[in-house]
């Protein structure tokens, strides 16, 4: 089936309300944002609008740089890390009877309904010295005495991970529930192991979603600032910690402005970057 | 046909129900329906609860001006909020409780609207750093609680209480202490002046603030968690997971009444004195009652009602109050205090802010 492209106002109806909405809550504020990150900051104050490039010359500094680094080190670590789990998980439930897929969905749309404050504090609890989990091993005798495994890097990469796989899943599903059987039987007809049918047609032939679900788990990890504060220590903060620092506690809104929108032009061209080197393993 | 009025009746009474339950729940706290109110903004959570629930009932009482209670976030964010409401001719509350650093802050830009003395008639029982004046002299806020933080510690931890500020250093404490993550509410280049310099003063130079820093650099490897999250440290102090930090000698002294195994010890350095004023945003059209409520707050026995019902210092000298011994001694300390630099804070905020977040992150 071809689509016509549409002509006259008629036609483009449809699209006029998403479009005003995304004008109304998405463009306007970005805007608003973008113009108060050239304000001039009054020390002791607020800010006055001006066009200044302090702001940003402000964080050109190597210490800014390295928590930039960090975040999208930690942002991609957390895509990948999901990703890694999220596909055998959903490739396995897909395959699944109707109910255990219900079942699991559920469970993980219930994940969803966590607030961040919650998920932090659960964690910090269960992977604290007092009341952690090595105190189960502990009891097992897999361990000499309960450790305190947070805070620490691996316990933010926990956090953030067991918060973007249920938003991993839910992209991957729908793909995996449509990928034709006849594909997998096929290769395992020519001989292939269901490992090798798994890496060699499976895969392949999701690539495009694969793409996208890193690239949304990538942005939803980078824009996150609880979890790094309530399982990191100083050092695992990431830039939106920052932002949300001067924002609130600074009352430093250019600053703040003029880093957010740093942080949202480097994960747009990289995004733009994973984007096309997608294209380009497709042709 | 019939049917679907039926459907589009029901539905109509159900959006009712639900409109009313909204607004309901919307509804600020309203202790009773008066035709004169006060909204009055105070830290959401613990403070605001127990005013609402000791204090101010007794202002209606007194006055019949019935107050709406206001849940403010702590830090600079209501600042922030009462800047952006006032310019556009609004408040959000009329009266708040602010910050000695968002006191100084708002005069910036004129927020608060100058209190007149004549209308306070209990202005002299204050103690004088209390009252909160512009450069030129008008009131901009009057003293309304006053707090301590101090050394606080797991009694199964720490056996032996600790008695100076210097013994966070100390090289058994390695990753045992929770701090505050901010240089504006955690107040440890002052605590550093005073243990280690001879007293705030060593502020005055940046040479000397600098070198209050590379003192608490030191400091760095004993720190577990640098919390700005208040419930974060708590509970992690009364575990013991964290055995030892700086906290408020208020919420630690509930926290020893329901029996959990902390202490709050003033160190012979002084506790942190920090404290709160009551503000009127310039935007407010409750100026009379506003001066009522601030005069009716600054009573002597209000004052003691506040420090026995919310834990707090009070702003009013002591001798004017029948606080006992005991109860005086549960909120504060005759201990010479640290006293923040709440000028250093503002004038320098940025570059301090900078400094430390270098200090502690990197």
């Amino acid at each position: 089936m071809r689509r016509e492209p549409a002509r006259g106002l008629v036609q483009h109806l449809p699209v006029i309300f998403p479009g005003l909405m995304l004008t109304i809550f998405f463009i306007v504020p970005f805007g608003t944002m973008v113009a108060v990150s050239f304000f001039r900051r009054q020390q002791g104050g607020f800010y006055v609008p001006d066009f200044v490039l302090a702001n940003y010359a402000r964080f050109l500094t190597p210490f800014f740089g390295n928590v930039l680094v960090f975040s999208l080190y930690l942002a991609i670590a957390v895509a990948v890390v999901s990703l890694i789990i999220a596909v055998p998980f959903t490739y396995l439930i897909a395959r699944s009877r109707r109910v255990t897929q219900v079942l699991w969905l559920v469970a993980l749309l219930s994940i969803l309904s966590l607030s961040e404050v919650i998920i932090g504090f659960a964690w910090s609890t269960l992977l604290s010295r007092t009341a952690g989990i090595t105190n189960l091993l502990v009891r097992l005798g897999l361990m000499e005495a309960p450790q305190a495994l947070v805070p620490g890097f691996g316990a933010v990469l926990t956090g953030m991970v067991y918060q973007a796989m249920p938003y991993a899943v839910l992209v991957l599903y729908p793909s995996m529930v449509r990928l034709d059987p006849t594909l997998t039987e096929a290769a395992r007809t020519l001989g292939a192991s269901p490992l090798k049918a798994f890496f060699t047609v499976v895969l392949p032939a999701l690539r495009t979603t694969l793409v996208a679900t890193l690239i949304m788990a990538f942005i939803f990890a980078l824009g996150s600032y609880l979890l790094p504060q309530i399982l990191g220590r100083p050092s695992h903060w990431t830039l939106s910690v920052l932002i949300t620092d001067q924002a609130l506690y600074q009352s430093n809104m250019p600053f703040a402005a003029a880093m957010a929108v740093f942080l949202v032009l480097v994960s747009l061209a990289l995004v733009a970057l994973t984007m096309f080197a997608g294209k380009k393993l497709e042709a | 046909m019939t049917k679907l009025t039926d459907i589009s009746v029901s539905r109509r009474a159900l959006l009712a129900a639900g409109a009313t339950g909204a607004a309901m729940l919307a509804m600020p706290n309203v202790l009773r329906a008066q035709d004169r109110t006060l909204k009055v903004g105070a830290y959401g959570g613990y403070f605001k609860d127990s005013f609402d629930k000791n204090v101010f009932p007794e202002f209606t009482k007194a006055t019949g001006i019935a107050v709406e209670s206001v849940a403010e976030p702590t830090g600079e964010a209501w600042l922030v909020q009462l800047q952006q409401a006032a310019s556009a001719g609004e408040a959000p509350a009329d009266v708040s409780m602010i910050s000695q650093t968002s006191m100084l802050k708002g005069q910036a830009t004129e927020l608060w609207a100058p209190l007149d003395a004549a209308k306070i008639k209990n202005i002299d029982a204050l103690i004088p750093a209390f009252v909160n004046k512009y450069p030129d002299g008008r009131i901009a806020g009057i003293g309304a609680v006053a707090w301590y933080v101090t050394l606080v510690s797991n009694t199964d931890v720490y056996k032996e209480a600790p008695t100076s500020w210097a013994f966070l250093w100390d090289a058994s404490n390695a990753d045992k202490l929770g701090l505050m993550a901010l240089v504006s509410n955690s107040f440890l280049l002052e605590v550093t002046a005073k243990t280690f310099f001879g007293g705030t003063n060593a502020l005055d130079t940046e040479e000397g603030i600098l070198k209050a820093f590379d003192k608490l650099a030191e400091l760095k490897g004993n720190v577990r968690l640098w919390y700005r999250d208040e419930a974060q440290f708590e509970q992690a102090l009364k575990s013991g997971e964290i055995p030892m930090g700086q906290y408020y000698h208020d919420v630690t002294g509930l926290a020893i009444a329901d029996g959990f195994h902390v202490r709050s010890t003033f160190p012979k350095e002084g506790g942190i004195l920090d404290s709160g004023c009551w503000a009127l945003s310039k935007a407010s059209k409750k100026v009379e009652e506003a001066h009522l409520f601030i005069d009716f707050m600054s009573q002597p026995s209000i004052q003691a009602l506040v420090t026995r019902k919310v834990g707090t210092a009070p702003t009013v000298k002591r001798s004017l109050t029948d606080l006992t011994d005991a109860e005086f001694a549960a909120a504060s300390s005759e201990i010479d205090p640290i006293i923040p630099r709440y000028d250093m804070q503002v004038e320098k905020a940025d570059w301090l802010n900078e400094k430390w977040t270098e200090l502690i992150v990197s």
